[in-house]
């Protein structure tokens, strides 16, 4: 297998009044294409940091991410977008949507920034998605499953090599996050992507190939 | 990707297309009004400046009489057989048909190239013009206002409005008179003529004078309105900063996603920056537009009062200039980009995972606002030093423009303590709430706000002033016009027939004689007046010793007005210079309000002595009042309508018309104005409404129903409204005073009392809060009519 993701002793502390604030202390993994892994652990324990560092939001204090034989903390601002925009899809607990687009212009819109956009294939996804009869809305019109919907389409029509999710089901019922958790894992799967996903439910992180849980900024 | 994402920040616009209307109409409005008062600059200064060139008077020079006297045919005769190359020229004002025209007779067989002012190339044109006794050429617009007959009327695009070009056989006839008003010298003059001195020892030379005095005269008016566009301008940009503003808060999420999803920091700021661009013209294209209308409305009265006023002539009717349009475009793209630097350079530095949710200035922190508050003190620090140590029109406008912008910078704050101080006497929970809740909306609405308190302070300073002046006016007309009835006659035969005439009828008859002359440098009067207690008990003296009347009335000593006092820093006991060698010393100094030139009084010898040909055509009468309408009918019966008769009634009813007009546009200015900030406090209101939902929807979770919030709502932007107002007030007294001390003695040359009108304050408190009220109804209304479960949604979403 080829590692897509390689997190190297990465260390981040953030400076506070009272001085820094350690959140990584050495913290190292990796992930393989074609993989699923969770990230567990209490609030506070550096799981949503872990993420935006592997995404490039971010630098590290100190270590390594290398992302797609690319060296993450070696990039400028416009070189670590160019990766996200290519080779990262990001879904967020709060959907972040552009509220000003349409579902169709939403689910479109990744891929039409990195300039991969197909018809056919975000067609497919917004059937399968369940949002075929919703394209023309606004997502303020949606409920908060459906607008997560929107923002796995989103993701996957750009065709990603990672997908990075943070608490993607954070803000749904037991119920819906069920079901949006099982048809991002058949998606991704489908699209041949890998999937790095932050939750707090053991549960949930049961269903992936692999977890890792944090503990005060270390792996456990 | 740019596609994509260009595509992404404009659709924010078509979801909030009230916000683009506002920041549209606010960009429209600032660049329109400035655009307005640039265009009618721009057109009363190609007025002067045609005038100026008419006959080449820019670049020729002249030959006058030094006594001010028409020049005989005959000095111009032996002036040609001496060898000089001069053209002679007929000046004066008559009125046709009630139109003011101004009459230039010219020789166009003897006139230098750079004096042609009308094409004579044609076949039989010269034929015509010398031989058509009633031919004149005008401009279109004046040929419309003048009637077909007695003239025969030519249309030249050349000449400037007001202005008519003729033979000077046919301007002689028109104006009544004999002999030439000056003569012009051709540039080059033939090798060996005689010096002036010995072959017209009568006349002087008088340089060709590139900067012409009517610009000169009316440039501090001009100041005044380009004071008043830039006022309005910056109000304007209290909207677009605003609009411009909560675009940016709100799209934070939405810049968080962009730049998440992969697009560079430099690339969303380039995009941002390009779609202000884009905005800024639509909004200067739109003000380009509202300006034209704004200029074309207010242009026939700024005419009328530069008519009125200094007595220049401006075309009535709007050009369109590239050069205004262009500097609208320049403005509005200024103005884009004054408003939108800072959202842009707080985005700029907007790390990618900062929070996304809408901060918007509710959210601002008290640090900011003491920020605010402490460069408003400074603004207001730097205000008072310019006021104290300051000098020039420029050093006023710089004291006003800190002065105002340090008082809105400080409003939020001073609000903030109002509120503050209310909340103490709150006694129910609700009542807690609203202030509190009142209290947080400051920071949210303080761009509006702060608008409305610049137009509020605008309005009180402006009215105060121009009552002021109404006041103060009138009663120095009261001195001024003493006597009951001012009568002019056509020749000096028909002046002795009056005079001999008026003698058993009238109480006094006293002559007025004056001559035109430049003292200190600038153009003047000299008038000569006889010792009499008109003068003595009327003359509005601001300055006098106890022997002033003493001395005009011995020749020994002169008056000047308060202009001449000011501008060439002469008081009492200094000696003015008149011309030809002639000095005096100042004994007085009066008011001398509407008149733009410099004044001298002197005793009527002394006048008569230096200008012993001055016609004697003027007189004031002096009558019981109830007997002047009488009189006047008498003299008119007596000597028929070639006699001017006017009634002192009629000079003051003619002044004041003058002053009214002289404040409309800037009255008209302020009204706008206020329009504008009634305008930015809907605009915040209706872009804040989506961003309150959160902070009303527990209160009414808790009992409120939403038609008592709504009212609420609106009771809020009233009393918002009132504590503006009484901020307003003190400013607008300190804008009037600065007015008054220092705009008006730098610009027109003169310095009045100040008057408080309550009663006017009174009546702006009631515009302001009726502003608030219809501004906030709107968004109140929908609030009223909101779904429940919109108010829901806001716990949904906090879950």
């Amino acid at each position: 297998m080829i590692v897509l993701l390689d997190v190297q002793n990465v260390h981040k502390s953030y400076p506070t009044e009272e001085g820094d604030l350690a959140v990584l202390r050495g913290v190292s993994l990796a992930l393989d294409e074609g993989q699923s892994l969770a990230l567990t652990g209490e609030s506070g324990s550096g799981k949503s940091t872990l993420l935006h560092l592997s995404a490039g939001l971010d630098r590290p204090t100190s270590g390594q991410v290398v992302l797609d034989g690319r060296d993450l903390t070696s990039l400028d601002d416009r070189g670590r977008a160019s990766l996200r925009r290519g080779s990262v899809g990001l879904v967020f607990q709060q959907f972040n949507l552009i509220p000003s687009l349409t579902v169709a212009q939403n689910l479109a819109f990744h891929a039409r920034l990195a300039d991969r956009h197909d018809k056919d294939w975000t067609g497919l996804l917004a059937d399968r998605l369940g949002l075929s009869g919703h394209l023309a809305r606004y997502p303020e019109h949606l409920s908060g499953g459906q607008q997560q919907r929107v923002a796995i389409g989103r993701t996957l029509a750009a065709r990603p090599r990672l997908v990075l999710a943070d608490e993607p089901t954070g803000n749904l019922d037991e119920d819906s996050g069920d079901a949006v958790l099982d048809l991002m894992l058949d998606l991704v799967a489908e699209a041949g992507a890998a999937l790095l996903m932050v939750t707090h439910s053991r549960r949930l992180a049961a269903r992936l190939d692999g977890q890792l849980t944090l503990e005060h900024g270390r792996i456990a | 990707m740019i596609r994509a994402a260009l595509s992404a920040l404009l659709s924010h616009w078509w979801r909030h297309k009230v916000q683009l209307a506002a920041l549209m109409i606010g960009l429209a409005l600032a660049t329109g009004l400035w655009t307005g008062v640039q265009a009618i600059n721009q057109e009363a200064r190609s007025s002067y400046d045609a005038a100026a060139s008419v006959l080449g008077q820019d670049q020729l020079d002249r030959l006058l009489r030094a006594d001010g006297a028409l020049i005989a045919p005959q000095a111009f005769v032996d002036l040609r057989r001496a060898g000089w190359l001069v053209s002679p020229v007929v000046e004066d004002e008559v009125r046709i048909g009630g139109v003011r025209l101004r009459v230039l007779g010219i020789d166009p067989l003897t006139a230098p190239p750079a004096a042609a002012a009308v094409d004579l190339t044609g076949d039989g044109d010269l034929a015509a013009f010398i031989g058509d006794d009633r031919l004149v050429f005008v401009s279109p617009e004046t040929a419309g206002r003048l009637p077909s007959d007695p003239l025969t009327v030519r249309l030249s695009d050349d000449l400037p409005p007001g202005v008519a070009i003729a033979d000077i056989s046919t301007a002689w006839s028109l104006l009544e008179m004999e002999g030439f008003s000056h003569l012009l010298v051709w540039p080059e003059q033939p090798y060996g003529v005689p010096p002036l001195e010995d072959a017209a020892p009568d006349l002087v030379r008088i340089a060709a004078d590139g900067a012409n005095d009517v610009g000169r005269l009316t440039g501090s008016f001009h100041l005044n309105l380009t004071a008043f566009g830039l006022l309005s301008f910056v109000v304007g940009l209290f909207i677009v900063h605003a609009a411009v503003g909560l675009a940016f808060e709100q799209r934070r999420p939405m810049f968080r996603t962009l730049r998440a999803l992969g697009l560079p920091a430099r690339h969303l700021v380039g995009l941002l920056g390009g779609e202000m661009l884009i905005l800024a013209f639509m909004g200067g294209a739109l003000g380009i537009v509202v300006g034209y209308f704004v200029a074309a409305i207010l242009l026939p009265d700024v005419a009328a009062t530069l008519r009125g006023l200094y007595g220049a002539e401006v075309s009535g009717t709007l050009r369109l200039d590239p050069g205004w349009i262009l500097a609208g475009f320049a403005i509005a793209l200024v103005g884009t980009a004054v408003a939108s630097a800072q959202s842009l350079w707080r985005l700029a530095r907007l790390p990618v995972l900062a929070p996304a949710q809408p901060r918007a200035w509710s959210m601002a922190t008290s640090r900011s606002l003491a920020l605010q508050a402490g460069l408003g003190s400074a603004l207001l620090l730097v205000a008072g030093v310019l006021a104290v140590f300051g000098h020039g029109l420029l050093s006023g406008f710089a004291v006003l423009a800190t002065l105002l912008l340090g008082a809105a910078l400080l409003l939020p704050a001073v609000l903030m303590a109002l509120l503050r101080l209310g909340a103490s006497f709150a006694r129910t929970p609700l009542a807690e709430w609203v202030w509190a809740d009142t209290r947080q909306q400051v920071p949210g609405l303080s761009l509006a706000l702060m608008a409305l308190l610049l137009a509020l302070a605008a309005s009180i300073g402006v009215g105060t002033m121009v009552s002021s002046f109404r006041l103060t006016f009138t009663d120095w007309l009261d001195q001024r016009l003493a006597s009951e009835l001012y009568v002019t006659a056509s020749t000096e035969e028909e002046a002795e027939r009056l005079r001999s005439f008026l003698q058993p009828l009238a109480h006094a008859v006293l002559p007025i004689r004056s001559v035109e002359a430049r003292v200190a440098g600038a153009p003047a009067e000299i008038y000569g007046i006889v010792d009499h207690a008109t003068y003595r008990d009327h003359w509005p003296l601001l300055q006098g010793r106890d022997d002033t009347w003493d001395r005009i009335a011995a020749s020994d000593g002169a008056l000047i007005n308060e202009q001449l006092h000011r501008r060439a820093g002469l008081s009492i006991g200094d000696v003015v210079t008149l011309p030809n060698g002639w000095s005096e010393t100042v004994v007085g100094v009066y008011s001398d309000y509407g008149n733009p030139t410099g004044q001298v009084i002197v005793g009527l010898d002394a006048l008569a002595d230096r200008y012993p040909d001055l016609a004697r055509l003027r007189h004031a009468v002096r009558i019981a009042p109830e007997d002047a309408p009488a009189l006047a009918d008498r003299i008119r019966d007596e000597f028929g309508f070639t006699m001017r008769v006017i009634n002192q009634d009629e000079v003051k009813r003619l002044s004041l018309d003058v002053f009214e007009r002289t404040f409309l546009v800037t009255g008209a200015l302020t009204v706008l104005t206020l329009g504008v900030a009634a305008f930015a406090i809907l605009t915040s209101l209706l872009t804040l409404a989506a961003m309150r939902l959160p902070q009303l929807a527990p209160v009414w979770a808790l009992g409120l129903t939403r038609r008592r919030l709504a009212w609420i709502e609106l009771a809020r932007a009233v009393l918002l409204a009132l504590l503006t107002w009484l901020v307003a007030v003190p400013l607008g007294l300190l804008l009037a005073w600065l007015l008054l001390a220092i705009v008006n003695v730098e610009a027109f040359g003169w310095r009045l009392p100040l008057f408080v009108f309550p009663l006017d304050w009174l009546a702006l408190a009631l515009w302001a809060m009726l502003a608030a009220a219809l501004a906030a109804a709107w968004p109140a209304w929908r609030l009223a009519r909101i779904p429940p479960a919109r108010l829901l949604q806001v716990f949904a979403h906090e879950r």
